[in-house]
């Protein structure tokens, strides 16, 4: 009987959450822990984010100046490590968390304790990789793709606690995607289709797979060393019997499809603000759902196109090549889609669609780096030079994080029940698309002319490229302080936000009143009609 | 709009005068085209890649650019309603992979090339270490090998910003690499420690140096110069203090190069195999401790307190001389003290050991013959 009366209307003081640290430390609120995720991954990117600004001050002029080589192999490998696995990853993750329910009409996460539990562990795994520093010997030195054997036979002891990370970041990935697919199979609101499905949970429903997928590689690898560094076997010791080219091979074939977790979220993301913002369905959603299955796929074959120079025989080099330029095929449907989305509409330019447009097209860019790496006899120019750190930061932070600032400012609103400041919101994304720009553009130059990757110190050629890299990245490490407040301001204060703030917005979200009160559909809302 | 017609113009134009200007040469902004008909036709490869990217670009950016500013709610248009066309997207598959495919075919012809085997009159085995090349001469006609490794000859005080930098800063070595100009030269590239990668870009050379795996490539050069390059896969602190330079010469000088090298190492052989006296190796050893040990254990034989052990009256220099040797030889694991079995010549080994057993007042008395480093060796292979 009395969840009769809960339709009716919504007794905030029986459902809201419960008080103090407790509501965070056992919630198993989807909201809550989606929140979770997203402050987590903020704190992540600015911890990474300053390591890499350790990295580009040392690399300010030519010469050793702040740092020993030794630090400065650390601060690499652990601005990779937790820019991947503890900024975006988690990003997404948390997005997952606060829209997949809200969009499939859903109550909460199919498995909330679960999702408790997948959580929590993150900030036990990233306190131990982050406590290296301070151990004797030093973080990890080797890269975030810890090549053996200088990640095995020539490591600092610290590497047994970065293999134990490793483990709980990934226990966490796959609960946390094991959750997403047990969501979108079991708690669809009657009526939605898979075709009927924001493009958002379409993309982490097979991003979700890819985890599931790979993961248990990574953790093959991992465990594979942790054998040959303790228990005397030798998968990756050639006097040994073992190869460490079977290393590259096994982490490829986890690494490849794990660069593709990090963006086809973000695909999802654009795929809803586009049409927003240009009042406009989105072109082609059918193939936008093909196509990012089909990139899913070739993620599995082309793992070896980071490996072309270690000496694959011709035919396999060939294959590998051969695939990978097939993923621009996919890829282009999706950019071409989204310009026709723009294409006749009748656009404004609030702060999400201006990270979204800045993502296209910057996206685009490191998409045609891509394909130039993928000419197999170019790579071995291009190789572990400064044009592949150009390509790959064009990808992850135009692509991936520019992504998830669109979809922050695009669903703020809903979360908070205050609008931004949009004028701040502007002044952040022009601040972060200028910065980003001056830091990565010239790296393609340096990188061509002979610079190699994840050197301290360099000839005097490159001096003055470095030196413009380097403001850049300054410019756009501080910028984000402006995002930091911008979010700040939005969760205090801030006009009061419409349920449907944005005049193109479509789907179920925005049916529900802003902020998205604490237990959201009840009952399953009903879903007729286009996606 | 016609203002902004003739920036996008005029950014256009720069671009392609800034691009092609700077193809040709060395440059600071884009690949070399190199010496070699490989690192040519890769060249060539990279440029048609890049225009194919500059056209699509243009092409994709244009369009969306043009409805940015034209198709905007604040001049008034009203959004259109079509979402799906199964001929655009069709033809927008199609296309791409057409390209696609008019790229692989000259990019599988130069992959080809470089992966063309053939006799080759000369044969070098590249050894990368933590953080030095080896490089030895491969040929049937002699028996005294030629070996030498090349390490980082820019001075620490540049790198400390104490004195201005050379115009080759970093790019410089003890001893470069000699080939011969046109012909083919086959290289051999492994490693002993970790992964390194063997990089000469105006060569179109780039190949993994793998412990345990022997990788071939191969070059031929047209012009005799210096060609310089750096390892390219992160191999340990000193990663980016692993030149390389490469000095290519006319065959004649070449020969004559490799025939003064060839005497060299007939003469090393010689020393080996002589009989040594106590005196002559303590003379010789104090040479080598002077210029391999003296940094860390000190003239003195003193050491650094609780960084560096002593030599003098030390258990290993005045105790069992086989494990004395094994240490030289080997290194100690987890410690600053390296292998130096594979980097001094079996003369320079049993100088240093003999030297250090017998100065600072350790009075042992005891000598260590080259030919027992040989036969130590041998031992420890098996
Ligand atoms: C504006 C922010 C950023 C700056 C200034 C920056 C800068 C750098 C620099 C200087 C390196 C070293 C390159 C090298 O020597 O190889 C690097 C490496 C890397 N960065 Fe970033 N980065 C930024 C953001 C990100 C983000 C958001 C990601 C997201 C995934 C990321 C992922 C990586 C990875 C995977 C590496 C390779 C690490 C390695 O060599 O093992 N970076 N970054
Ligand atoms: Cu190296």
């Amino acid at each position: 009987m009395t969840a009769i009366s809960h339709e009716h209307d919504h007794h905030e003081e029986h459902h809201g959450p419960a008080k103090g640290l407790t509501r965070w430390l056992f919630t198993t609120n989807h909201k809550d822990i989606g929140t979770l995720y997203l402050w987590f991954s903020f704190s992540m990117f600015l911890l990474g984010g300053t390591f890499a600004l350790v990295i580009r001050a040392e690399l300010f002029q030519p010469g050793l100046q702040l740092v020993q080589p030794e630090f400065f192999n650390q601060m690499t490998t652990m601005h990779g490590l937790i820019m991947v696995f503890g900024a975006v990853m988690p990003a997404f993750v948390g997005l997952a968390n606060w829209m997949i329910p809200m969009m499939i009409g859903a109550p909460d996460m199919a498995l909330p304790r679960m999702n408790n539990l997948s959580f929590w562990i993150l900030p036990f795994a990233f306190a131990m990789l982050a406590s290296t520093l301070f151990m004797e010997g030093g973080a990890p030195n080797f890269g975030w793709t810890f090549y053996a054997p200088l990640s095995t036979t020539y490591a600092p002891p610290s590497v047994t606690y970065f293999i134990f990370a490793i483990h709980i970041m990934g226990a966490s990935s796959i609960m946390g995607a094991i959750n997403i697919i047990a969501t979108i199979f079991n708690l669809r609101a009657p009526g939605m289709t898979f075709m009927k499905m924001p493009l958002f949970v379409w993309t982490w429903l097979i991003t979700a797979y890819l985890l599931i997928a790979v993961m248990p590689v990574l953790a093959g690898v991992v465990t594979m060393m942790l054998m040959d560094i303790h228990f005397g076997t030798s998968f990756f010791n050639a006097a040994g019997g073992g190869s460490p080219v079977l290393f590259q091979h096994v982490f490829w074939f986890f690494g490849h499809p794990e660069v593709y977790i990090m963006i086809l979220p973000a695909f999802g993301v654009v795929s809803a603000i586009i049409p927003a913002f240009a009042r406009k369905p989105l072109f082609g959603y059918t193939s936008m759902v093909y196509a990012t299955a089909s990139i899913a796929f070739l993620s599995f074959i082309v793992w070896a196109h980071h490996m072309f120079t270690v000496g694959i025989p011709l035919v396999g080099e060939l294959f590998f090549m051969y695939a990978t330029m097939l993923i621009a095929v996919p890829t282009g449907v999706k950019v071409f889609n989204w310009v026709a989305t723009m294409f006749r509409g009748s656009m404004t330019f609030e702060t999400p669609m201006l990270f979204a447009c800045a993502f296209v097209i910057l996206f685009t860019i490191g998409g045609f780096s891509g394909l130039m790496l993928a000419i197999a006899p170019a790579d071995f120019q291009y190789h572990d030079t400064y044009f592949v750190v150009a390509h790959f930061h064009y990808v992850l932070v135009p692509g991936a994080v520019f992504s998830i600032m669109a979809a922050t400012y695009y669903w703020l609103p809903k979360w908070t029940g205050h609008m931004y400041d949009e004028t701040l919101g502007k002044v952040h994304f022009w601040l972060s698309f200028i910065g980003v720009n001056i830091t990565f553009f010239p790296q393609h130059f340096v990188g061509l002319a002979g610079m190699p990757r994840r050197i301290p110190d360099y000839n005097l050629q490159f001096a003055d490229f470095n030196m413009i890299s380097s403001m850049g990245a300054f410019l756009f490490g501080i910028s984000q302080l402006v995002f930091l407040l911008v979010v700040f301001k939005c969760v205090f204060s801030g006009e009061k936000a419409p349920a449907k703030p944005w005049e193109g917005a479509e789907g179920l979200e925005w049916t529900v009143p802003s902020p998205a009160p604490y237990h959201t559909f009840t009952t399953p809302p009903k879903v007729d009609g286009g996606h | 709009m016609q203002k902004l017609k003739a920036w996008l113009w005029l950014s256009a134009g720069v671009l392609i005068w800034v691009l092609s200007t700077h193809g040709h040469s060395e440059s600071r902004w884009n690949m070399t085209e190199g010496v070699t008909e490989i690192s040519r036709s890769v060249y060539r490869l990279h440029m048609l890649i890049f225009w194919v990217c500059v056209g699509i670009g243009i092409i994709v950016f244009g369009i969306m650019i043009y409805s940015m500013l034209m198709h905007r709610k604040s001049r008034g248009v009203q959004a259109a309603n079509f979402h799906e066309s199964t001929l655009v997207e069709i033809i927008w598959t199609v296309v791409p992979f057409a390209i696609l495919i008019a790229m692989a075919i000259p990019a599988a012809r130069t992959l080809a090339q470089i992966y063309e085997r053939g006799p080759a009159e000369v044969t070098i085995e590249i050894v990368g270490y933590q953080w030095k090349w080896q490089y030895r001469y491969v040929s049937d006609t002699n028996d005294a090998k030629v070996a030498y490794f090349s390490t980082l000859a820019t001075p620490p005080e540049q790198i400390a910003n104490k004195v201005a930098k050379d115009e080759n800063y970093l790019l410089e070595v003890s001893e470069p690499l000699v080939i011969p100009t046109n012909q083919r030269v086959r290289l051999l590239i492994t490693s002993n420690d970790v992964i390194h990668s063997w990089w000469v870009p105006a060569l179109g050379v780039k190949k993994d140096a793998i412990p345990g795996i022997v990788n071939e490539s191969w070059t031929k050069v047209e012009q005799a110069g210096l060609y310089r390059g750096q390892c390219a896969e992160l191999c340990g602190k000193d990663h980016g203090f692993m030149p390389i330079v490469v000095d290519v010469r006319e065959p004649e000088e070449f020969q004559t190069w490799l025939a003064a090298k060839q005497d060299d190492a007939r003469k090393m052989a010689e020393l080996t195999n002589k009989t040594w006296t106590l005196t002559e190796l303590v003379d010789r050893g104090e040479k080598v401790y002077g210029q391999f040990c003296v940094a860390c254990h000190q003239a003195n034989g003193m050491g650094v307190e609780g960084a560096f052990p002593a030599l003098k009256g030390s258990a290993v220099a005045t105790g069992d001389i086989n494990k004395h040797i094994a240490i030289i030889l080997n290194g100690v694991n987890g410690t600053a003290m390296q292998a130096f079995g594979k980097q001094l010549s079996e003369v320079d080994l049993a100088a240093v050991v003999t030297y250090e057993r017998n100065a600072w007042g350790n009075n042992m008395g005891d000598m260590v013959a080259p030919l027992d480093i040989v036969k130590f060796k041998s031992g420890q292979q098996e």
